[in-house]
């Protein structure tokens, strides 16, 4: 066998010369569950050319990942293959016996799972898993597995591999974890190798540094990749082709460039064009464009087009059935619209709110008059250290530095972007501005009136202009409270609502604000959907009529139309009602497109603040130009001709952070000074803060 | 791992520490006289005696003397006079202590060997006949009263059958082997002698049952429900993916974690039957420490009582330490 770790020499045939390694033909797996039949993979049919790179995108419940299980028969009760033909190496995957199964899994088709926190087996070292994969294919012997083992986590990125082979998962963070599931999919030079979403649950500069080890993997080992993202930045990125789902089916095939400059179906240009770009900003345009609606109940699909109930080009045809039909060379797509001839024309944006919303403007507030521009909030030096707990009974006790030493100030009327890797402190500074958490020190002016050290009772006052949005909106929607319940509960502790009556109108006020019908307040948070519940999340927070709002990662959770629609929300009621936002996320796009001004945090730390514009447009902090640059983009040329800068490792410990500046140990312009000073917040330009001892020579 | 075997460690000396604090706080603050209380009426009614068993616990001397004293006694291995046998209680122990010992350790392997395998293949081949069976043999162990259970076994086997023996270790008429460890069952080895080693266990055989029956329910249940939850982890989809055999998903990748909670619970039912056999040992006539509880509490034996309770607050300290250290063993992420 090859040696792996070699780099092998470029091939030069073009993959869509050969025959297909892949062909997928009318192939349907159906959950045959208690309620009905859920058609999740609905007759769908794809080919995979040896060495190709095919992204499949859709949103949640599109059938992604069954699809992807059925490949390789991994699916389990209740779900079953019901009809279809999986050709892989022109043998069928449906039919063959479990013995010819068991050899092409890990060997001629691999697979690399969305969750790499929970894909290795906590109990077994790193060296077991990946001997085994190699083994139980009969190719190697242990020793040769091992040695072969050491090698791929060196090919892979992982410094010190002979050591990583001897640790347990838990000693690794998800990225790294990523990087030995990768490592397990190549180390039998498979032909194809799945990938289900393998970014999704890491930062941005890790999901850089995956894909570009993908893309690497993918040119020097020729192993076919089908990667599976709802990110269509990502698709681009590393696909050459892709193949858009939609509720259970394909509705549009083709070349990745040629799909995302000129859609061919209505689902995937609403899907291009909801997604807030990073690389283009007009300003003025805040209003994203969104389709309404939901996806349609797997249990009770339409007879007609499945996109139908949302789409903003449907003609009188559309209540029969399209085909997926080849609509040019290499292009396919499923709409009757778009195989007659007819163009997908760029939506037509709206420049700001409706007029109807605006004149609304200062009915919420009564008597407070907003003056935008005023401070709101003002953060000095904010500290908040956690105590780790103890592993031993007599033990040092040691603390996790969680934020070190923030200023901030938030103005009335503004949104205020949050930024960093997970673990960089941005969901503590919120609850310590909420006074969820109370900081170790320092000071938070709240409305003028200092809250870092208030008792509960004199921030109650307080609570009532200032409220939260988190993450995840069905984990913070009590379920055994109706949504009536969930409104009316602040409303009555407040003593906003005098009486029930008006309590009752209120609420309906505040869910019609939100976008859902009245109806909504007799049912339950599990009745809704998640870009739902988070809009009753919203209502709940509008309730007390706050000044200020503080949205911890608020979309995450969504998919991207959902996104878009929520984000939209929140711009129409920033401008209705005066709130201040101060708003956290890890997509940059999404923070670039609402804030006005953009705070990077780095280990518990201000790197830069600076207006939005100007942040993405000129970073002076290196840590802030790294995270621009990887950030992928849904332009198959921009991609392609991107020069990514390569962020390497992963950020330190925040129970011993390095001394200085403390970004130093992956900055590659670090001088001798960086490791002995702080860098202090400094105004390098007009409004424009760097933390760091040589801005803008990166 | 020594680091955390040592605070554990530490853990359970202080915890046994504190165990002896109670019992000697119990003892020396339970209404009256404590030494009426320890000596019984008639040793209590001879001054002689009176004024020794005063002067050796200090009994006028402050209660933090007087517990450093207990202390020091208990160090030596006093654990007092038993009021109604009139022999030091550790004695007393000893003797009991190895039939409840044997007759525990058998009813725990027979609930563990039957259980896990019987959970974890009722898990795998989940609605086949074997879970059926699992589920039936978890509920009936689980559900019927001990001594029912022990009567309608000595009925059916004994009385109608005729094929266990009757009550007690042995035959009335055999002898016990010589005492080395006093288990019949490994004496009888080290005496090679083969006759008594068979007439033990098939007298173990009836009370091992009823006494294994509740516990084996509860590990054949909790086997099936931790195994059924392993296998719909990511890593068990990840194990099939690599193209392993079933076999080797289930032993490999399954059973390794799925057994973690097993272990705690399989501890602290060990410990459970060691320490709360009465009313099996009482119907079995077997003469274990559960007698002998149930013997001194109707005697109202204080000595021997504090001296049983000692015992159990020990043996649960033991058997939780080695819960903790098995659970590191099989466990990496406990240990950081
Ligand atoms: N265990 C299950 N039982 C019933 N329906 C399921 C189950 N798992 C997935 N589905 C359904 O299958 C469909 C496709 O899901 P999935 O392939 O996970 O979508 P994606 O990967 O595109 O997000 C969805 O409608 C989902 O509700
Ligand atoms: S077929 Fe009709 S409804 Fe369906 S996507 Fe095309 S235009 Fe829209
Ligand atoms: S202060 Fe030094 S180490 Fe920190 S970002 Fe600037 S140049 Fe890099
Ligand atoms: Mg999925």
């Amino acid at each position: 066998m090859q040696d792996l770790t070699k780099i092998a020499p470029t091939d030069t045939t073009t993959p869509q010369d050969a025959a297909s390694i892949l062909d997928v033909s009318n192939l349907r797996t159906y959950f045959y569950t208690d309620e009905g039949v859920v058609r999740a993979v609905d007759g769908i049919n794809y080919s995979v050319a040896p060495g190709e790179t095919l992204g499949i995108v859709g949103e949640s419940g599109s059938g992604k990942t069954v699809a992807a299980l059925s490949l390789m028969r991994l699916i389990e009760d209740p779900a079953r293959i019901v009809s279809g033909e999986i050709k892989f190496d022109g043998r069928d995957i449906v039919t063959m016996s479990l013995e010819e199964l068991r050899k092409v899994r890990g060997a001629g088709i691999a697979m690399v799972f969305q969750d790499p926190m929970t894909s290795l087996n906590p109990v077994l070292k790193i060296a077991r898993q990946l001997v085994e994969t190699m083994v139980v294919h009969g190719r190697l012997t242990e020793e040769q597995a091992l040695d072969r083992a050491i090698k791929l986590l060196g090919r892979m990125g992982i410094t010190a591999p002979e050591r990583a082979v001897d640790s347990y998962p838990h000693q690794f963070s998800g990225g790294m974890r990523q990087r030995v599931m990768l490592a397990m999919g190549f180390s039998n030079e498979p032909q194809l190798l799945i990938a289900d979403e393998p970014t999704t649950a890491l930062d941005v500069t890790i999901q850089a540094q995956i894909l570009e080890l993908i893309v690497e993997l993918n040119r020097d080992f020729k192993t076919a990749i089908v990667l599976i993202s709802h990110n269509l930045g990502v698709i681009a990125s590393v696909c050459s082709r892709v193949v858009v789902m939609y509720a259970g089916e394909v509705v549009e095939e083709g070349p990745t460039d040629k799909i995302l400059a000129d859609p061919r179906h209505p689902y995937t240009w609403a899907l291009i064009n909801a997604v807030p770009r990073i690389d283009r900003h007009v300003p003025g345009q805040r209003r994203l464009v969104t389709i309404e609606g939901a996806p349609p109940d797997p249990l009770n699909l339409p007879a007609g087009c499945r996109f139908a109930a949302r789409c903003p080009f449907r003609i009188e045809k559309c209540e029969q059935h399209p085909e997926l039909l080849e609509i040019s060379p290499g292009r396919k797509s499923r709409c009757w619209v778009t195989q007659a001839g007819q163009d997908l024309p760029p939506p037509e944006t709206s420049r700001d709110a409706p007029a109807e919303a605006k004149a609304r403007t200062g009915g919420h507030h009564g008597e407070t008059v907003i003056k935008r521009g005023e401070r709101l909030l003002e953060l000095r030096n904010v500290v908040k250290h956690f105590p780790l707990p103890k592993t031993t009974l007599f033990g040092k006790q040691k603390w996790v530095h969680a934020i070190n030493g923030v200023s901030l100030d938030v103005a009335q009327g503004e949104t205020v972007g949050l930024v960093g890797e997970s673990g960089c402190g941005k969901s503590t500074l919120a609850r310590v501005v909420a006074r969820i958490h109370e900081p170790t020190s320092g000071s938070v002016m709240f409305h003028g009136q200092d809250i870092a050290r208030a008792s509960q009772a004199q921030i109650r006052p307080l609570r009532r202009r200032m409220q939260m949005v988190f993450q995840d909106p069905y984990a913070s929607l009590n379920p055994r409270m109706t949504v009536g319940d969930i409104l009316g509960e602040p409303l009555r502790f407040h003593e906003i609502t005098q009486s029930e009556k008006e309590t009752r109108e209120r609420i309906a006020e505040l869910l019609d604000v939100v976008g859902l019908t009245p109806k909504a307040a007799t049912r339950y948070p599990h009745e809704f959907s998640g870009g739902q519940r988070q809009r009753i999340s919203i209502a709940r927070a509008l309730s007390v009529r706050p000044d200020f709002i503080i949205a911890d990662e608020p979309i995450s959770a969504l998919d991207v139309n959902i996104q878009a629609q929520i984000i939209n929300l929140l711009i129409d009621l920033q401008e209705r009602f005066g709130l201040t936002y101060l708003f956290i996320a890890h997509d940059l796009a999404v923070v670039r497109h609402i804030s006005d001004r953009v705070v990077v945090l780095y280990l518990g730390s201000v790197m830069e603040i600076a207006p939005a514009d100007t942040l993405f447009a000129e970073p002076l902090h290196p840590y802030t130009r790294y995270l621009i640059s990887a950030v992928p983009i849904p332009d198959a040329t921009i991609e392609a001709a991107r020069q990514r800068l390569p962020l390497q490792g992963e950020p330190p410990s925040t129970v011993d952070p390095p001394s200085g500046c403390p970004f130093r140990t992956r900055c590659p312009i670090a001088q001798a000074i960086c490791a002995q000073v702080m860098p202090p917040v400094a105004e390098v330009r007009p409004s424009h803060f760097v933390a760091c001892h040589f801005p803008g020579q990166f | 791992m020594p680091r955390y075997i040592v605070s554990r460690l530490g853990l359970a000396v202080v915890m046994a520490l504190l165990a002896t604090l109670v019992i000697f706080l119990i003892a020396n603050t339970v209404p009256g006289d404590p030494a009426l209380a320890q000596l019984g009426d008639l040793a209590a009614s001879n001054p002689d005696f009176l004024k020794a068993f005063r002067a050796k616990w200090a009994l006028d001397e402050p209660l933090w003397t007087r517990y450093f004293i207990f202390l020091k006694e208990l160090a030596h291995g006093d654990l007092g006079m038993s009021i109604a046998s009139q022999r030091p209680v550790l004695d007393d122990i000893k003797n009991y202590a190895p039939a409840t010992i044997e007759l525990a350790t058998v009813g725990f392997l027979l609930s563990a060997v039957i259980g896990v395998p019987l959970g974890v293949i009722a898990a795998v081949r989940r609605d086949s006949w074997v879970d059926h069976v699992a589920r039936f043999v978890s509920l009936i162990g689980v559900s019927s009263p001990t001594f029912w259970l022990a009567f309608i076994m000595l009925a059916i086997f004994y009385g109608e059958l005729q094929i266990a023996p009757g009550p007690g270790r042995l035959d009335p008429i055999a002898f016990a082997p010589p005492n080395v460890t006093g288990l019949f069952l490994i004496d009888s080895i080290f005496a090679g002698d083969w006759n008594t080693f068979r007439d033990a266990l098939a007298h173990l055989v009836l009370p091992s049952i009823v006494l294994a029956a509740a516990t084996l329910g509860l590990i054949t249940r909790t086997t099936r429900a931790s195994v059924l939850e392993c296998m719909h982890q990511d890593y068990v989809r990840v194990a099939r993916a690599k193209g392993l055999s079933e076999r080797k998903i289930v032993m490999r990748h399954i059973l390794p974690n799925a057994l973690i909670p097993v272990v705690t619970l399989g501890g602290l039912a060990y410990a459970n039957l060691l320490t709360g056999a009465v009313m099996t040992e009482t119907i079995f006539s077997w003469p274990g420490l559960g007698r002998y509880t149930f013997r001194s509490a109707a005697a109202l034996d204080f000595p021997a009582i504090m001296g049983i309770t000692l015992v159990v607050a020990v043996t649960y300290l033991i058997i939780n330490l080695l819960i903790d250290i098995s659970y590191a063993l099989l466990d990496p992420r406990v240990i950081r």
